[in-house]
């Protein structure tokens, strides 16, 4: 058997072994998903899964391994996700500590705060929100107003944010402020503080889904110090160069998201057919929802070969810089296809929004939340702009 | 296996994208064209295939050739899209090669060494209608002497009259529509009681409407076994259809970047079209499209090399995938060219024709769509 070979037998093995039952059980809702932090709380199977596979460090199976991760190349952390799809194993753990903010402090952080921020991400026991977009700064994300005011020892920061996804749930937050007004990107800090800070509270915003996922968050004379502990800098990179780090986070964040192009099974058809009677070839007897749906599934199996590609691309250095801008766009929108679909065939049934049969609304209310898919994150019409000036560098773009 | 070509397939895809620019750009097309050739291509051309190597991509290192796969059979494809060059590679070298590895060992020693070198031209008598529909062949084949009797029609053979041999599909047993009961045959292009009528299509390739009365041929020339052609057609399906998709993304990807070039240069209301958003964001959906189609067709060409149990399904996939991402080019092509567009003089209007050739080469994206649900069990 090949190294490769050999990794996988064993990490199927190793999952049979200790993944714990509930967490091989499909994922009913968002809730259902384990966020970690300091106010966690765990449903059952929930914290032994996390705190075992945090011990191997496959919370972060290709982070290394000082800094809490599994230290696996690309090919074995591949594996890894396949025989977890295959076994049904959920993630362990969901966090924009491992999706947005560890991949750029990898990037761009100090030797000291990395050992001081990664490892509680990949532990699940800090979780992050994102402080970026404000009131008057959503698309046009650059002309931020939030100040943060050097005091000597801290910053004082003031300002508003809105949007921010988690924040009334999270413990600390990676923002965006303003530390020079007269520059527009070059006046930009990418600054680390703990949401218990005096001066910042949150309000949840009900979003049409009925949900309350994000938050206006308010920073009224909030101080940041300027280290936590010796070398450990509040600040990523540097005063002022906030915007380069914060446009690779939104990188790895814009992967992240198009990831839901590819999720969904391609067996709604059947399942359909199943429901609502075939015809004598077989076929599901609505001709016309049986296209849709074939086309849907050459749309998610095409896109799963995509993010294959991406991710294979990425890792080897030959991916485009910009290719996750179109990645976002083309996943969201898939997601958000194939959710009208369900939708639709669907029909009256999933229209109810607060029966038990139909799980408080979960079909309709998972429709309505993709629809912040292709907005979130930088929306479709954004990212059509970045693939044309940076991708295609058509011209005045 | 990473989802991107590896060092070596990289460098036949740089020289496969030399080659062709060099030999076989899309001037080659028009001069073949204009000169009304009753071939549709180059036999000049195709030695210089042969002296490249490609003619033996898909051929066994032992028989002669370079023992490779449908990646591989990709690349070249994927340029011979892009230069839009007319040649029977798709047929002779990759479908035709790939049904005659599904047979026996003398049918290949009888026909590889002439592809090898360049002389021997293959086409695929499968489709007897306007539309792809390999489960409802219905050419006979009846025992005679210690060989066969075909009866029927054959249409729309593309390079038919050209071939020296034709993979002709025929029913030895059962009725139309069984999987059982097909057989596939190498057949002689010269044999008594075959009758063609070549046809110029939209892209200026030649296609054959044949004609056979009485056609008699040896029990040695069944590729594989009687009443078993099933797997022989699948193996040479799976390779057309994939290999048409590696070309079809060619040509997407070729009208794709001449628009973006085009756009590029022209200027209305003081400014270029390029800088219009309008124009912008269908042509970045565009791009996001051919990206995909890309991604899709070689992960199919890598299960068929895996000899994945999925690789049928991610064909039509692929097929469809680059279909409708190459159909959406030629035409956002031809419409942001403007007027000019519409001339003969440029090249945008050349690759729509061909993309619709190939769209219905090894069946349309409706075809495979359908069979991607039957596939899904709805
Ligand atoms: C569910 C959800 C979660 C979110 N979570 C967070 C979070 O955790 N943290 C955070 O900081 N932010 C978060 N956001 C905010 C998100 O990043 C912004 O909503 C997004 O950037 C768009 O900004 P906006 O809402 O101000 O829309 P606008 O920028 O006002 O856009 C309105 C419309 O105009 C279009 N438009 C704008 N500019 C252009 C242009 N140049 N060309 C063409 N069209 C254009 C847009 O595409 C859009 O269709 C979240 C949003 C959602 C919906
Ligand atoms: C078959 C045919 C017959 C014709 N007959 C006649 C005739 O009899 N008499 C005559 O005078 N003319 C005729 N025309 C010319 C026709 O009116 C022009 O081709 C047409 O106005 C477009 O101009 P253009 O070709 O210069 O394209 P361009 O203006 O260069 O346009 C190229 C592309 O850019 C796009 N574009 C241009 N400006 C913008 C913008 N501001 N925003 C977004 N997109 C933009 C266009 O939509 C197009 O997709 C004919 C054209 C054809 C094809």
């Amino acid at each position: 058997m090949s190294d490769l070979e050999t990794f996988r037998s064993e990490t199927a093995a190793w999952l049979e072994a200790n993944c714990p039952p509930e967490m091989r059980q499909p994922m009913v809702d968002e809730s259902d998903a384990c966020w970690g932090g300091r106010n966690a709380t765990f449903k059952p199977g929930q914290k032994e899964w996390l705190d075992i596979m945090a011990a191997k460090g496959w919370t972060v199976p290709d982070w290394p391994k000082e800094y809490g991760g599994g230290g696996l190349s690309r090919a074995e952390a591949k594996i890894l996700g396949q025989e977890m799809a295959r076994l049904k194993c959920r993630s362990p753990l969901s966090s924009f500590g491992i999706w947005m903010l560890g991949p750029a402090l990898l990037h761009f952080g100090t030797e000291e705060q990395k050992k001081h921020f990664l490892p509680p991400i990949a532990r699940g026991e800090i979780r992050w929100c994102q402080g970026y977009s404000e009131p008057g700064s959503g698309s046009d994300l650059a002309s931020l107003q939030t100040s943060a005011v050097d005091q000597g020892d801290h910053f004082l920061v003031n300002g508003q944010k809105i949007w921010t996804s988690y924040a009334d749930k999270a413990d600390w937050i990676f923002c965006l402020t303003r530390t020079d007004k007269n520059e527009k990107h070059k006046g930009i800090t990418f600054m680390l503080f703990d949401m218990a800070s005096e001066g910042v509270s949150t309000k949840p915003i009900v979003l049409i889904s009925g949900q309350s996922a994000f938050c206006e968050t308010f920073f009224d004379d909030v101080k940041v110090p300027k280290e936590y502990g010796e070398g450990v800098s509040s600040v990523v990179y540097e005063v002022n160069k906030g915007w380069d780090v914060a446009k690779y986070l939104l990188g790895h964040e814009r992967s992240m998201i198009s990831g839901g192009g590819s999720e969904g099974s391609t067996s709604l058809g059947a399942k359909f057919a199943d429901q609502y009677g075939r015809d004598e070839m077989g076929r599901l007897d609505d001709p016309m929802l049986r296209a849709q749906m074939a086309e849907m599934d050459i749309d998610v199996l095409a896109f799963r070969a995509m993010a294959e590609r991406f991710g294979d691309t990425f890792k080897a250095g030959l991916c485009h810089p910009a290719q996750p801008n179109m990645m976002k766009y083309a996943g969201t929108e898939i997601n958000k296809r194939r959710h009208e679909l369900i939708m639709s065939a669907g029909g009256s049934e999933v229209l109810e929004w607060e029966s038990e049969a139909s799980n408080g609304g979960l079909t309709a209310r998972g429709w309505l939340r993709t629809k912040a898919n292709s907005i979130e994150g930088g929306t479709s019409e954004v990212m059509l702009n970045v693939v044309s000036k940076q991708i295609l560098h058509l011209p005045g773009a | 296996m990473p989802l991107f070509l590896n060092e070596d397939q990289q460098m036949l895809h740089d020289s496969a994208a030399e080659f062709m620019k060099g030999e076989a750009p899309v001037a080659h097309l028009r001069e073949f064209r204009d000169k009304q050739c009753k071939d549709g291509f180059s036999h000049a051309l195709w030695k210089q295939f042969s002296e490249m190597g490609f003619t033996g991509i898909l051929i066994g290192e032992e028989e002669g050739g370079l023992g490779l796969g449908h990646v591989e059979a990709g690349v070249v494809l994927e340029e011979v899209g892009r230069n839009l060059t007319p040649s029977p590679f798709l047929t002779t070298a990759v479908a035709g090669v790939e049904a005659l590895n599904a047979g026996g060992k003398p049918l290949r020693e009888r026909y590889f060494p002439g592809i090898l070198s360049g002389d021997t031209v293959l086409a695929l008598a499968v489709d007897e209608g306007p539309k792809h529909r390999p489960d409802q062949i219905s050419m006979a084949a009846t025992r005679e002497g210690n060989g066969f009797k075909l009866d029927g029609k054959k249409q729309f053979v593309v390079q038919g009259g050209s071939a020296d041999m034709l993979i002709v599909a025929a029913r030895t047993s059962g009725s139309v529509g069984d999987d059982k009961g097909l057989t596939l045959f190498a057949v002689d292009a010269n044999a008594q009681g075959l009758s063609k009528d070549s046809a110029r299509l939209v892209d200026s390739a030649m296609a054959a409407h044949m004609q056979f009365d009485g056609v008699l041929v040896d029990a040695d020339a069944v590729i594989g076994e009687v009443d078993e052609g099933d797997a022989v057609l699948r193996r040479l399906l799976n390779a057309g259809r994939s290999g048409a998709a590696a070309e079809t993304l060619g040509v997407g990807a070729g009208a794709m970047d001449i628009t973006v070039d085009y756009i590029k240069g022209r200027s209305q209301f003081g400014t270029l079209i390029g800088s219009f958003q309008a124009l912008q964001h269908r042509i970045s959906h565009l791009y996001s499209e051919m990206e995909i189609a890309r991604a899709t067709v070689l992960k199919a060409q890598q299960m068929l090399d895996e000899g994945s149990s999925k690789a049928e399904m991610m064909v039509s996939v692929a097929k469809a995938k680059a279909g409708k991402a190459t159909a959406l080019s030629v035409k956002e092509g031809v419409q942001m060219h403007g007027g000019v567009g519409m001339t003969d003089e440029y090249d945008i209007g050349l690759y729509m024709k061909r993309d619709r050739a190939l769209q219905e080469f090894m069946g349309d994206v409706n075809y495979h769509t359908n069979l991607v649900a039957e596939m899904h069990g709805y």
